[in-house]
């Protein structure tokens, strides 16, 4: 009985994440890839970025507030957390990094360190919003019953 | 009929076209390279592959990517990213035509100014990151055809 209601709140959850634009398509896709053999698939990919991403947006910071500003090395930090942001579906910080690559293309520091401050602030969020999802769903028991099935 | 490894012979996967008895070799027989420097896009490839039974090596580089088939080897479907340092996609996709490798070579890559130029050197498709289980079936029906 409980872990149908926690399984209940992890589906809502997750729905409210897709509804408010912190997660895409993208995040289901990874769960449709989880299975016996890898049940904590996502929770693994999801860790990983977050890992990842802390060190690139420490690069970042530095390369912002260094010296001149190189664009084009900026462009390319973001264009790589960019990619890894979209590759787990993180929907909010995607499109942060979008607008912070505009403005590098436009040269335009100060909307950089605006945007930048949007896009630390969006990682921090979904961070804290995954940290708490994933605990729920692992207290809710196997993923296998809890994904939604075609019957 | 594919089924996955919990037996569930459905949804997903015939969702996704790949109901056609007629569509896939036996998984067993097709092998695939990831070649991608993003690690989070190694395990996410790796695992997509994984889960249509499509054996499969992961290289970091286009350089790797050529070093991997003059030790022999040979795959066929290579899943190439486009930026990667060392050697990137279009260079080793070049390189691979040029060695007379006649693979499918799949671009995945975000960046689209360059498709163009990526296609030209050698792609038999080419697909926007990030790589869904449907995109890779769509990949895989070529395969199977020019095989």
């Amino acid at each position: 009985m409980d872990r149908n209601h926690l399984k209940r709140q992890v589906d809502f959850m997750k729905r409210s994440f897709l509804d408010q634009g912190y997660l895409d398509e993208q995040f289901i896709q990874l769960e449709e890839l989880q299975d016996d053999d890898n049940p904590n698939f996502v929770e693994e990919i999801v860790t990983l970025f977050f890992n990842d991403s802390a060190r690139l947006l420490q690069n970042i910071e530095q390369a912002l507030v260094s010296g001149p500003i190189d664009f084009a090395k900026l462009d390319n930090y973001m264009h790589q957390f960019k990619g890894s942001s979209s590759s787990i579906g993180a929907k909010r910080v995607k499109d942060e990094c979008t607008r912070f690559k505009e403005y590098c293309t436009a040269g335009n520091a100060e909307g950089c360190f605006r945007t930048f401050v949007q896009v630390k602030q969006e990682h921090a969020t979904l961070r804290t919003k995954l940290e708490t999802y994933f605990q729920l769903a692992r207290q809710a028991g196997p993923p296998g019953t809890s994904r939604g099935q075609v019957r | 009929m594919l089924k996955s490894k919990t037996g569930m012979e459905d949804g997903f996967l015939s969702s996704v076209g790949a109901g056609d008895s007629t569509m896939l070799e036996p998984p067993t027989k097709i092998t695939a390279l990831v070649v991608d420097d993003d690690t989070i896009n190694q395990m996410i490839h790796h695992r997509l592959l994984d889960n249509l039974g499509i054996r499969n090596q992961v290289v970091r580089n286009g350089k790797e990517a050529i070093d991997v088939h003059c030790s022999g080897k040979n795959f066929d479907l290579i899943l190439m990213d486009m930026e990667m340092p060392v050697m990137n996609g279009i260079e080793a996709t070049r390189q691979l035509r040029a060695m007379g490798i006649r693979s499918m070579i799949a671009g995945v890559s975000t960046n689209t100014r360059e498709r163009e130029n990526f296609m030209k050197a050698g792609l038999d498709d080419y697909q926007e990151k990030p790589l869904t289980t449907s995109k890779l079936v769509s990949i895989l029906h070529k395969v199977h055809k020019d095989g």
